[in-house]
């Protein structure tokens, strides 16, 4: 297994805590992983992406052109990264903010409204958590259970009533990766 | 003889009362200063406060570039050489290290005014507790007599021929009035070496910024205006006059900052 | 499972420095390398030890020169054109002998450039950077771990040598996280009997690196010159990846050299024998390792982040006796395992060697 997911919104979305999320969860289970951030003016207030590699080897190039999953959070990350995509790849898409359609046929797409999930949720800040949720039913690179011990282990002691709401996001995220839920929508 | 030698010395025993020597803290190393510089009084005044305040084998010294960069040949403590302008950087350094030596910078007005202002200014604002004797001969010794941040309008020097003109060159730089404005600058004072009264005033500035280092209150800076007959162009008598006649004005000697906890310390 | 943490390569530049026995901190805040001073400027407070954000990186050089004149462990770090504000300080370092670790996070340039990672500033680093006839130690880490193994081991060897060690890592290690383990470093303390502690009971002591008679500087310089010698005997550290069978043997530090691993398993699982030469000592450069390289393969191929700075001592080292050639990405733009493979093709890999 190695996996080069990018995960990639406007600043504030999340993008970069998800990536820490699977890259701690990544490490418990005795992986190999690296977290691999955009930085700079980059991170103030515009589109940010992080790359998290997730293998059973060592990893060797932290230089990611082509990732073989794309989690994307809006259009600018959209029109950025679709292209990118390994062939055979997935790309999940949030369509909350991202109406236009993939024009790709080599890879895999999910659509998940997950701000609309989050907003449901009554929280308006856990779309980046449906996002993982979504990842890990479709490509369960770490455990969920390894994603809620590292999210008891990095939310800081203040957060940690968030818990909840946030392993719920992560559920909702998992079963709108299911084709059966009409909220979200398989292509290929 | 010997008999003889113990009445002489018996009925001169008068004489034997010390007034005058080398301070313990100076070493016997000839210096290499100009006739009629005053780098060797302010050298000795250092050395003989050291001494008063019984502080020598606690006192770090640093010389940065400038007519003063061999002195740590001059006494008899421990001495770094500093790059041109970075003195007081080195002496936060050391200080932050050894936060109970007594850590002194010696400082020209090229090294201090101009390419060292960044780190002077910061060391005041950070109230490093460290002293520094800034030596004001208003030009640039060691290369021979250029224009200094402290050169006087209309002074002539190598680097301002017609005398320094400041719609070109820029106005003096006013050090002591400049540091005394940070809150981290606990005592400035300026003072003159140009005639014996203000020889012992300046020794009493120097003390007090030793002392002020000592009771751990701040930043300490002590600007002394001094001759440079050989940069001037003037005989070493001409040049103490010069320092009356022309810097002094422009220069007013006297302490611009001694904070309430530094008078009721040191006085 | 390993008890690992995941830190930033900055991050654990820092935990390499305290573990070190680090005892003071100056610097200055620039991208890509400001976590370290914001790590610093947490941890080395809490164990009551010396950090200064300094005025400028000027002041903050100056400032480990006088701590280090004090006889203390110092670090101080920054980015590309930080590190060349730092050249004066760190020429006077050399000069006066005093050990000191600086860190490189090397950034896209010259000039203001930009804030990618790159590797623009190996000749800076390796061949002075600063004036004057001087060396540093310089380590390049590919890895966290390995950022927090070699700051660790810059602070043994800069007093073991009396000399300033940069490690060279770029602006990719500084931010990537990593699983690192932390080490239980102990420092190879040295006597300082020449630092300035007050001349009690004592002859006093100077430090300096000024010396105005030719005839008393000479000797000096020569005294460096042999310590030069002794870190190219004794200093020389390098990893390799199949390089036995290799006709191509690619040569990179740091970031490019996780590039070619990836590039180099590419390759092998097209059936090209392709290995890794991987130095982790930039000075002292393994000349040997590469000159018997290079009786062994057809050729190298350098991979940098630069336009080929490392490539010349690398051609130096292979004396004409095979190929050097150069794959490299500028101005902060990275190479992705893929271009090093078409590089790989394109010099004859596909045909099991060269023509």
């Amino acid at each position: 297994m190695h996996e080069d997911i990018v995960l990639s919104g406007f600043g504030g979305q999340g993008v970069m805590f998800a990536g820490q999320l699977l890259a701690y969860a990544g490490l418990r289970e005795g992986k190999h992983v690296a977290w691999v951030p955009s930085y700079g003016p980059e991170m103030r207030g515009g589109t940010a992406h992080v790359t998290v590699v997730v293998s059973d080897e060592e990893i060797g190039s932290l230089i990611v052109a082509h990732p073989t999953v794309a989690v994307v959070m809006n259009l600018p990350s959209f029109e950025r990264f679709v292209p990118a995509v390994k062939p055979g790849g997935l790309l999940i898409v949030n369509s909350s903010l991202i109406a236009e359609t993939v024009d790709r046929d080599d890879i895999l797409t999910l659509r998940v409204p997950a701000n609309d999930i989050s907003l449901e949720l009554g929280n308006d800040r856990l779309a980046n958590m449906v996002m993982v949720g979504a990842l890990l039913a479709s490509r369960p690179v770490v455990s969920k259970e390894s994603v809620v011990e590292s999210l008891k282990k990095i939310l800081p002691e203040r957060r940690q009533r968030l818990l909840e709401i946030n392993e719920q996001a992560m559920q909702r995220g998992i079963e709108c990766s299911s084709p059966s839920r009409s909220s979200a929508q398989l292509t290929d | 003889m010997k008999v003889e030698r113990t009445e002489i010395e018996s009925r001169q025993s008068w004489r034997e009362e010390i007034v005058y020597q080398r301070p313990k803290a100076l070493s016997t190393t000839r210096t290499h200063y100009c006739p009629g510089c005053t780098h060797g009084i302010i050298h000795r005044l250092i050395a003989e406060v050291i001494d008063e305040l019984g502080i020598m084998e606690q006192t770090i010294g640093v010389f940065p570039v400038g007519c003063a960069v061999f002195g740590y040949d001059y006494f008899n403590f421990d001495a770094s050489e500093a790059a041109h302008g970075r003195a007081p950087a080195v002496a936060t350094g050391i200080k932050r290290i050894y936060p109970d030596k007594m850590v002194f910078t010696y400082q020209g007005d090229g090294d201090l005014a101009a390419i060292g202002t960044t780190e002077i200014v910061h060391a005041a604002a950070r109230g490093e507790n460290i002293t520094t004797i800034f030596v004001n001969n208003a030009i640039y010794g060691m290369t021979g007599g250029q224009m200094a941040p402290t050169t006087l309008p209309g002074q002539r020097t190598t680097s301002t021929w017609q005398g320094r003109d400041v719609a070109i060159a820029g106005h003096p730089v006013k050090v002591s009035e400049m540091l005394a404005t940070q809150d981290g600058a606990v005592y400035i004072a300026r003072t003159a070496v140009n005639s014996p009264a203000n020889v012992n005033r300046a020794k009493g500035a120097i003390k007090k910024a030793f002392k002020v280092q000592q009771a751990k209150l701040g930043f300490a800076l002590v600007e002394v205006l001094s001759a440079c007959p050989v940069g001037w162009g003037l005989a070493p008598k001409e040049a103490l006059v010069w320092i009356t006649e022309h810097m002094i004005p422009s220069y007013p000697l006297g302490e611009f900052k001694a904070t309430d906890e530094v008078k009721a310390i040191v006085g | 499972m390993e008890s690992k943490v995941l830190m930033k390569g900055n991050e654990a530049i820092g935990e390499g420095a305290i573990r070190a026995g680090c005892q003071a901190y100056f610097g200055y805040p620039i991208t890509p390398q400001t976590e370290l001073l914001e790590y610093m400027s947490h941890w080395m407070i809490e164990l009551g030890r010396v950090f200064v954000q300094a005025e400028s990186e000027i002041a903050a050089i100056n400032m480990c020169y006088g701590a280090a004149a004090a006889g203390a462990r110092v670090m101080t770090s920054s980015s590309s054109p930080g590190i060349s504000l730092k050249q004066e300080g760190i020429s006077y370092m050399a000069g006066a002998e005093l050990p000191c670790v600086i860190v490189n996070v090397v950034r896209g340039g010259p000039g203001l450039g930009n804030i990618a990672p790159a590797q623009g500033d190996y000749f800076q680093a390796t061949k002075g950077g600063g004036h004057g006839d001087y060396r540093l130690l310089v380590l390049a880490p590919a890895s966290v771990q390995e950022a927090m193994d070699l700051t660790s081991l810059a602070f043994d060897l800069a007093d073991k040598y009396r000399n300033p060690v940069m490690l060279l890592a770029d602006g990719l290690i500084g931010q990537v996280m990593e699983p690192v383990h932390l080490h239980d470093w102990t420092p190879q303390f040295v006597a300082k009997p020449w630092a300035l502690t007050g001349a009690a009971g004592r002859e006093k002591n100077v430090i300096k690196s000024i010396y105005l008679q030719p005839e008393k500087m000479e000797p000096h310089v020569q005294h460096l010159q042999r310590k030069y010698a002794q870190m190219r005997s004794d200093e020389v550290r390098y990893a390799e990846m199949m390089v036995a069978d290799a006709d191509i043997v690619l040569v990179a530090y740091g970031t490019a050299s996780r590039v070619c691993q990836t590039a180099l398993k590419l390759a092998r699982s097209e059936g090209l024998r392709v290995g890794l030469f991987r130095p982790i000592s930039l000075f002292p450069f393994p000349i040997q390792q590469i000159s018997d390289l290079a009786k062994s393969a057809k050729m190298f191929l350098v991979a940098e982040l630069s336009s080929g700075q490392m490539v010349e001592d690398v051609r130096l080292a292979a004396a004409g006796k095979v190929p050097v050639h150069l794959v490299s990405r500028l101005g902060g733009m990275q190479l992705t395992p893929e271009e090093v493979l078409v590089a790989i093709k394109e010099l004859g890999g596909n045909e099991g060697g060269a023509n």
